[in-house]
């Protein structure tokens, strides 16, 4: 176990280093640069200005020297300055992680604490008025886009209380500053958990059939025993991995919805700062993102051994 | 100096906009909450080719002269002093003289001289050891000699030859004074300036702060305790934080004319207007490549466009037709209506204008057998991509298949500045509603900003003798003639000049919307609210 552990971290590690050299590469390979983009606004393009302001910003480099620039800063904790603010990147990303990080948390156990619950219930109840209820319930979650659904609250919030649900820095009481993050939480967690709910539910049905839950009923054991203790046991580890591709994947919901509620989190400032080809916040925050989503599929293979005792690695 | 005139006296001669007596007394306190439309690139005005920079820093600054903020058409009978006490031209009109006011402070304590006066145009005319990192409006000072000062409170701009407009560029949003003890860097992340508002935060897409500056050299005024702005970049939202009363305003001249239905009917309270922001859709032509090196394929281009069309589908009626100068009753140099629909085009009958252009492509080599394809050029966002469809659907009535090329933001302007377009649909603003400012930046031989590479020596020696004219009635005549020649040697057929929207809480007082520009009504420093 110890051995795949430090084979899996050695893994990781040189993933990360594709990944930087993908990052880099690849947004140097897209048109345009931040100088583009400020002259851009200005409607015309002085050489001159422009090769200064290049300069300046040290885009004048071979693109190797920029790159290990990059990587020797991020080894002594130095992620550069942002080229529109003008400020530590550092500075900008930091406080920008616990609001998406809360959001995504609330998304996560939102899709969790529905999902599943209800997987197993429609599945208990195959074919019953429930099954299908929650079956379409879980179809509408895949189908509607998250920002089709933000906006719907924030309509309907509006329309019926005239108050809208979008990100104050200072909320007045707790239940606002739960709100502020716990409706975004449910329109970007709808789509994860109508998937998790349906995994559960298919997971649930191949499991239920199985022997030795009909041994389960056999010896006596009550449904609820048998259904969450014998069955969902069993049936969860397809559910794990979901939840941890569906973490991986929420990045993509949350710069939606970040931007539909207004929220300041890291994956709408990552849109931003693609917009205006802003270099060190753009690769610092995708590598961020790398690592988060490298750690959870870690973290999930860990999980598997620690739910699963039939699952060892490297013996 | 002959004529110097104390402008505090023209000032009073003015008729303010709204009526401050059925508005009542202006009330104190408050912080005007607006939503911002996107997250300014920074927060230095000179640096900067965009309104969403004015809006939130305007109140930071003051310029020499401003157009009187609650006179909603900017001309130079509404120039008034700002940090200026008085200014004068000499008799030859080659010098521009300003009397400073004393006693005005930097929000850091530092004293306002006229070397600050200096600095900021020195800097402008890149004649100084500071840069900018860009500097999007040198060429408003190319007739500029040099800017001089006498003792700490009088500067005076030194000029190569008359030019009247220079005092209604001094008096844009655009042209704020800056202090010399502040670095370009620092004033595009903490701006220090001489404004009823002091600038407090602005956190990049998230919201700008502005607080009240207690020792404002106007005194009583601002009126407000301070602004924020929210940076909200997507419309819905923002509209719908403004109809649940979130916001106070809605960012100006933001609101779409379908979206301003939707405030009126879910916030019938509000107070919204409708009025020109100077900004031309426009079609520029590469008139230096096949095939529109052929004056016949560019008079047809001309002819087959349908304006009401373009009106009706994009603005629901709701924008104006005109040549380069923004149409009256907005606009104060556009064509009499008779001299505008005498020009090829603008004719009421679109069937005959097309017949017409038809022939002229005929005459060039094209039919409905031969017909000729063309890319058309356009940034990659709706207000540039729909009217550029629509275009190429009326092309077709005369032979010519578009195939819509969109380009992303960051490539459009570098690919315009190098030619490297056929056909392309561009939008222009004017931050003042002046020739001078549209005809050298536009339609000058060598500008930067001439797209379309249109050098005609004739009108350049037109544009000289208009830019020189004291006289506006035989200055406007003269203009009217230039713009008429533009449009007739299709230099950049003009389509349609937009109006937007803009909405407030009806509690907030003091908002005038400029009808002839975007970028010069946003002191703020007489804005209160009635609650």
């Amino acid at each position: 176990m110890f051995a795949y552990i430090v084979r899996r971290l050695v893994l990781m590690l040189v993933t990360l280093i594709g990944i930087s050299i993908i990052i880099f590469v690849l947004l140097r390979v897209v048109p345009g640069n931040i100088v583009d983009i400020l002259f851009d606004a200005a409607g015309f393009v002085d050489p001159t200005d422009k090769a200064n302001l290049e300069k300046e910003l040290g885009l004048n480099l071979p693109i190797y020297q920029q790159y290990l620039n990059w990587i020797g800063g991020l080894l002594h904790g130095d992620l550069g300055y942002s080229y529109v603010s003008e400020k530590p990147a550092l500075q900008e990303i930091l406080p920008r992680i616990p609001i998406t990080a809360r959001l995504a948390a609330l998304a996560l156990l939102f899709s969790a604490s529905i999902g599943i619950p209800l997987g197993v219930l429609s599945a208990v109840h195959q074919g019953s008025r429930l099954d299908y209820t929650l079956r379409v319930v879980s179809l509408s979650g895949l189908s509607l886009p998250s920002f089709w659904l933000g906006l719907l609250i924030l309509m309907a919030s509006v329309s019926l209380f005239g108050h809208m649900p979008i990100y104050n820095p200072n909320p007045a009481t707790w239940t606002e500053a739960f709100a502020i993050y716990a409706v975004p939480a449910m329109a970007v967690g709808f789509r994860s958990a109508a998937l998790t709910m349906r995994i559960t539910r298919s997971s649930m049905l191949e499991i239920l059939r199985q022997d030795y839950i009909r041994t389960a009923r056999a010896k006596g054991a009550s449904e609820a025993s048998v259904n969450y203790r014998h069955a969902l046991k069993n049936a969860i580890l397809p559910v794990i991995t979901v939840i941890g591709i569906e973490a991986a994947f929420l990045i993509g919901g949350l710069i939606v919805t970040e931007t539909v509620f207004n929220i300041p989190g890291v994956a709408r400032f990552l849109v931003e700062a693609l917009r205006w080809r802003d270099y060190p916040i753009v690769q610092n925050l995708v590598m961020l993102i790398a690592v988060v989503v490298v750690v959870a599929n870690f973290t999930v293979d860990m999980l598997y051994a620690a739910i699963d005792p039939r699952i060892r690695y490297g013996d | 100096m002959g004529s110097v005139r104390a402008l505090a006296v023209a000032a009073l001669l003015l008729l303010p906009a709204y009526d401050v007596a059925s508005a009542g007394e202006p009330k104190q306190g408050g912080i005007l909450r607006v939503y911002h439309r996107d997250s300014p690139g920074s927060a230095s005005i000179h640096e900067g080719a965009t309104f969403s920079i004015n809006v939130p820093f305007m109140p930071v600054f003051n310029n020499l002269v401003m157009y009187k903020q609650d006179v909603p058409q900017n001309s130079v009978e509404s120039i008034v002093p700002d940090l200026a006490e008085s200014w004068g031209w000499s008799d030859d009109g080659k010098k521009l003289t300003f009397k400073l006011k004393q006693g005005v402070k930097w929000h850091d304590g530092k004293p306002f001289t006229s070397a600050d006066v200096k600095c900021t145009f020195d800097m402008l005319m890149g004649k100084s050891q500071q840069k900018f990192r860009q500097n999007p409006r040198k060429s408003w000072y190319d007739q500029v000699n040099e800017v001089t000062v006498n003792g700490d409170f009088e500067a005076s701009f030194s000029l190569k030859r008359p030019q009247p407009a220079l005092l209604s560029l001094l008096a844009s949003g655009y042209t704020p004074v800056y202090p010399c003890h502040v670095s370009p860097a620092d004033m595009r992340t903490k701006p220090v300036g001489t404004g009823p508002f002091k600038f407090v935060e602005f956190k990049a897409n998230e919201s700008i702060k502005l607080t009240k500056n207690p020792d404002y050299f106007k005194k009583g005024l601002p009126h407000l305790d301070g602004i924020e702005f929210t940076i909200i970049t997507n419309r819905s939202t923002a509209i719908l934080g403004f109809v649940s009363g979130k916001f106070d305003m809605t960012f100006p001249t933001e609101v779409s004319i379908p979206l301003l239905k939707e405030v009126k009917s879910q916030a019938p309270n509000a107070v919204c207007v409708v009025e020109p922001v100077n900004v031309s859709t426009n079609i520029i032509v590469n008139s230096s490549a096949p095939p529109f090196d052929n004056i016949d394929i560019r008079r047809a281009l001309a002819l087959v466009l349908d304006r009401k069309a373009f009106v009706s589908i994009l603005y629901e009626g709701q924008a104006d037709i005109g040549g380069t100068m923004l149409p009256a009753p907005g606009g104060l140099w556009a064509m009499p209506k008779e001299m505008l629909e005498s020009i090829p085009g603008y004719g009421p009958d679109v069937n005959a204008n097309r017949e017409e252009a038809r022939k002229l492509m005929q005459k060039a080599g094209y039919g409905p057998d031969k017909r000729l394809a063309v890319k058309v050029a356009t940034r990659n966002i709706p207000i540039y991509r729909d009217p550029a469809v629509i275009l190429i659907d009326q092309m077709k009535s005369i032979y010519v298949d578009g195939d819509l090329d969109v380009v992303d933001t960051a490539q459009w302007f570098p690919k315009v500045a190098r030619k490297d377009y056929s056909l392309g649909l561009n939008l222009t603003g004017n931050a003042v509603d002046d020739p001078d400012q549209s005809f050298y930046e536009n339609y000058s031989c060598g500008s930067e900003r001439n797209y379309t590479n249109y050098c005609n020596r004739e009108i350049e020696k037109l544009f000289d003798e208009q830019s020189m004219e004291k006289d506006v009635a035989k200055r406007k005549k003269l203009v009217w003639e230039i713009d008429k020649k533009l449009q007739e040697d299709v230099a950049r057929p003009i389509i349609l000049h937009a109006r937007q929207g803009s909405c407030w809480q009806p509690y907030v007082k003091g908002i005038t919307i400029m009808v002839n520009s975007s970028y010069n009504g946003y002191r703020y420093e007489d804005v209160w609210m009635d609650k």
